[in-house]
């Protein structure tokens, strides 16, 4: 919604197409803040050293450095717009503490701050007279004589095949956590821009780090803010350790995420962890008794209300246990810092798109920012690429072959293996190989499966066969993303022999600066095994150092 | 545990009407009731049609009616809604069924629309932030909060009988936006939510508290509005009347005199409206129901007159 906002202020023509209301959008679950250095004392290399430390060293330093420098005023302008972040004393905003980051720097809403900032783009949006075409989903994207030319979208209320040519187009679909099982992510996080953007060329990059989150919930895999323990909460094993002191004994329960879900994850390994309360000892507990229980109402509520249900916990009563899971792909559409990918006219940001300022590991907090300062970047950009360039002539064929494709998953017999199935199937194998541990035995394995998934996929029917909201073929088209999102993971995670960032092989469990400071991109062939390409990660002030929290 | 759901079903391509179908299914301790609908969607019937995402009631997709109820189904336990084993989910009310529980949001967001949900901060931009204290901005997060699910409307009771009105989702956020010390343009606002469809419409039948998984109270934000308004000088309008009379024969009686409020509700002048009171009066008559002209004070009337006094005199120092 943010690049939709810059183009249209740039008086393009722009449409929003969303499979779903854009205010149902997974940023909505963000919870913890936005990061900014905004206080006195706080500078934008403090914040870009934090990040690029975050990223292992792996994220680009020019497009982390462009990120810090401006990111302080992409919060203030999101402030400006209407956004409620928490106050001080003297009515300026405040920020809280948030893992990897060596001063307080993240500005939030409660434990809502996603949610509030979406539903502002939202109101921009709507000010701004942006024609918004909800849940149409996306179905091909067209691309002629090398050119980004149009997609074809299904409109879900009727079921019919749309064709919308574009100039340019940007690709805000979010990441692919579904591909796991469990994992934080929405059931709408199928990697779907990745995967169109993939098959039309653009290759992906960073596929391998995939985020854990330290903190989630056993029973449905919620998330618990990291903002939890940014406000004091602490992590404590079975025999209530702050085992975290052991990990990172400077930073402790505020070490970047990866660290902290390895840690996590060990304990767990050793029997140390606790109760699941699904009749295992999956979990550790995250402990905010101690923490004034009006101040964890007022800052963390939304937390406190999951807990509750999903867990049956009062976390300010109780300790809540919580395990690492499935949170964040950094990853995605190699794009520039226009957020502009290898095929012209066609951009990304956000979670799909891969810049990088994430590297292996992205600091909590940065999202919500990469999503503002690249969503502004990408619509500015394509909006003045869109005012140079004519529509690509395309022909109505393109949407005859999403029909047919549609037809032909429509008309197969109800009665074979259910999509559920394979995406469960996918899921528990990606979450057992190509989780917190991994090694080539595991990923080559669970590449196997994937493949045999992709078989099983080609042959999977749909239950509904009607027109009207036939949600059944939506998955059907999602499960056909997540396969490829799963395949560009497990290929770069294979080939990535060394340990960085959320990347962590047990057989080769060191970072290897010689070999691998540098970026591994997999790229669509339609006749043949994807392609393995390796680009250098920009360096300007900062050299590779050992990592310590 | 076993559990049996009951859901409505209606597919527009094939049914005339809607109808029930039960699915029995194993489900967790803690499970939800929609996870219980994802694996009947799952496992069981691929065609059901609903709309969830987050599964973890900040996405605003899955409201619908669980044992009649208007719930967002993510937050809302089996084990709670099923305590016998059987629960029975339908698509919200007030809003047109599209398919199954699936309903058409449409007239929803048009009202949302309609309040021009947006800030209007002071032109003269600041170099950084707006200053506004947190306790302003805590009350407006009161309302952010809310996920515009649509289960306020859902048993919204005028929007029932009126699908002019604005709704009890629109109006929370037009008090998101008045509440707002940022905001400038609060005057005009709450000129045009004093107009029909607007705050004076609710009837004040606390449906929407109920309803609302997020605690925004959207009713209590409705009258918040009603006091700004008045405050602003927007008293010409029945509601305004309405409240006064009952509150002034409250103040002067002790009780509610109906005659006087039927009466100072249009305004005395107000001839044609008074005329048109006429019928309502005859066949209350008829039907024995018409308040006596005589109306007398309740004992301790004085002492309701001494409270009405001592808030009065509360509210001007404040």
């Amino acid at each position: 919604m943010r690049a939709a906002l810059e183009a249209k202020r740039r008086h393009a023509d722009v449409a929003l197409i969303s499979k779903v209301h854009p205010v149902r959008s997974h940023s909505v679950a963000a919870q913890g803040g936005i990061n900014a250095p905004l206080s006195a004392g706080d500078s934008w290399e403090s914040h870009a050293f934090d990040t690029v430390k975050g990223s292992d060293y792996l994220g680009d330093q020019d497009a982390i450095e462009f990120l810090s420098r401006e990111a302080a005023q992409a919060v203030v302008d999101l402030e400006n717009m209407g956004v409620a972040f928490h106050r001080g004393p003297e009515g300026k905003l405040a920020p809280r503490n948030f893992g990897g980051a060596s001063q307080a720097r993240t500005y939030f809403v409660g434990a809502i701050t996603g949610h509030a900032i979406l539903h502002v783009m939202f109101e921009q949006l709507l000010k701004a007279g942006v024609k918004i075409y909800e849940e149409w989903f996306v179905t091909h994207l067209a691309i002629e004589g090398g050119f980004a030319a149009g997609l074809v979208a299904q409109e879900m209320l009727t079921g019919k095949f749309h064709l919308i040519r574009a100039k340019a187009i940007i690709l805000c679909t979010g990441g692919c956590g579904r591909v796991y099982e469990p994992s934080t992510n929405a059931l709408i996080c199928t990697g779907d821009g990745m995967s169109l953007a993939w098959r039309a060329g653009a290759p992906l990059m960073d596929m391998e780090m995939v985020q854990y989150h330290p903190t989630t919930l056993a029973n449905n895999g919620a998330l618990m803010t990291e903002g939890a323990r940014g406000d004091g909460a602490q992590l404590r094993n079975a025999l209530g350790d702050r085992f975290m002191i052991k990990y990172a004994p400077n930073k402790i329960d505020l070490a970047s995420r990866d660290v902290v879900s390895r840690a996590a994850q060990t304990e767990i390994d050793a029997g140390r962890g606790v109760d699941d309360g699904l009749g295992g000892k999956t979990c550790v507990y995250l402990d905010c008794t101690h923490l004034d229980r009006d101040f964890i109402l007022e800052r963390l509520g939304e937390i406190y209300e999951l807990a509750l249900q999903f867990a049956n916990v009062d976390i300010t009563r109780q300790p809540c246990p919580v395990r690492p899971g499935m949170h964040y792909q950094m990853g995605g559409i190699k794009t520039d810092l226009d957020g502009a990918t290898r095929i012209p006219g066609l951009y990304a940001a956000g979670e799909c798109a891969c810049v990088s300022v994430h590297g292996g590991n992205r600091l909590g907090a940065n999202s919500l920012l990469d999503t503002v300062i690249f969503g502004h970047r990408a619509g500015a950009h394509a909006a003045e690429f869109a005012r140079q360039v004519d529509f690509r002539p395309l022909s109505e064929g393109v949407v005859m072959e999403s029909e047919r494709r549609a037809q032909a998953v429509l008309s197969r017999p109800a009665n074979g293996e259910s999509i559920a199935k394979i995406r469960l199937d996918l899921g528990r194998t990606m979450h057992q190989h190509a989780g917190v541990w991994r090694e080539v035995k595991g990923l080559q394995t669970a590449l196997n499966t994937l493949y045999t998934l992709k078989e099983r996929y080609q042959k999977a029917p749909v239950q509904d066969k009607g027109k009207v909201f036939n949600t059944n073929l939506v998955f059907h088209w999602e499960l056909g993303y997540m396969l490829d999102s799963a395949e560009t993971i497990l290929l770069s995670a294979i080939h990535r022999t060394e340990s960085r960032g959320a990347h962590y092989r047990t057989d080769y469990p060191e970072r290897d600066d010689q070999r691998w400071l540098k970026h591994i991109l997999v790229g669509y062939r339609p006749d043949g095994a994807p392609t393995i390409e390796y680009l250098p990660v920009t360096l300007t002030r900062w050299k590779p150092e050992p990592r310590v929290y | 545990m076993q559990v049996t759901y009951r859901i409505k079903r209606f597919d527009p391509e094939v049914d005339k009407t809607p109808r029930f179908q039960d699915f029995t299914l194993q489900v967790g301790e803690n499970d939800s009731v929609l996870d219980g609908m994802i694996k009947i969607r799952e496992e069981q019937d691929g065609s059901l049609a609903l709309r969830c995402s987050c599964r973890a009631a900040i996405c605003g997709s899955c409201a619908m009616r669980v044992n009649g109820e208007p719930r967002l189904m993510c937050k809302t336990r089996i084990r709670d809604a099923a305590p016998e084993g059987l629960v029975k989910v339908e698509p919200m009310g007030n809003l047109p069924v599209v398919k199954d529980l699936v309903v058409d949001m449409g007239p929803f967001w048009q009202k949302v629309r309609a309040v021009k949900p947006w800030l209007e901060p002071p032109a003269a931009k600041p170099e950084r932030e707006y200053l506004a204290p947190n306790e302003a901005m805590r009350e407006v997060v009161g309302v952010v909060a809310c996920i515009m699910c649509g289960a306020c409307v859902s048993d919204c009771t005028v929007w029932e009988v009126d699908p002019n009105f604005l709704g009890p989702a629109a109006l929370a956020k037009a008090y998101r936006f008045v509440a707002d010390p940022r905001n400038t343009d609060n005057d005009e606002r709450l000129k045009s939510l004093t107009e029909y469809t607007g705050i004076w419409d609710c009837t004040h039948c606390f449906y929407c508290v109920q309803a609302c998984p997020k605690d925004v109270a959207p009713m209590e934000r409705i009258l918040a509005l009603r006091r700004e308004a008045i405050k602003h000088g927007y008293t010409d309008h029945n509601g305004v009347r309405h409240s006064d009379s009952f509150a002034q024969s409250v103040k002067d009686s002790g009780s509610l005199n109906e005659g006087r409020l039927a009466v100072e509700t249009q305004g005395y002048l107000n001839l044609p409206a008074l005329i048109g009171l006429a019928p309502v009066g005859l066949r209350a008559l008829k039907a024995g129901k018409m308040p006596s002209p005589l109306h007398h004070k309740r004992p301790g009337a004085s002492q309701v007159k001494r409270i009405f006094n001592e808030l009065e005199k509360e509210e001007k120092t404040t």
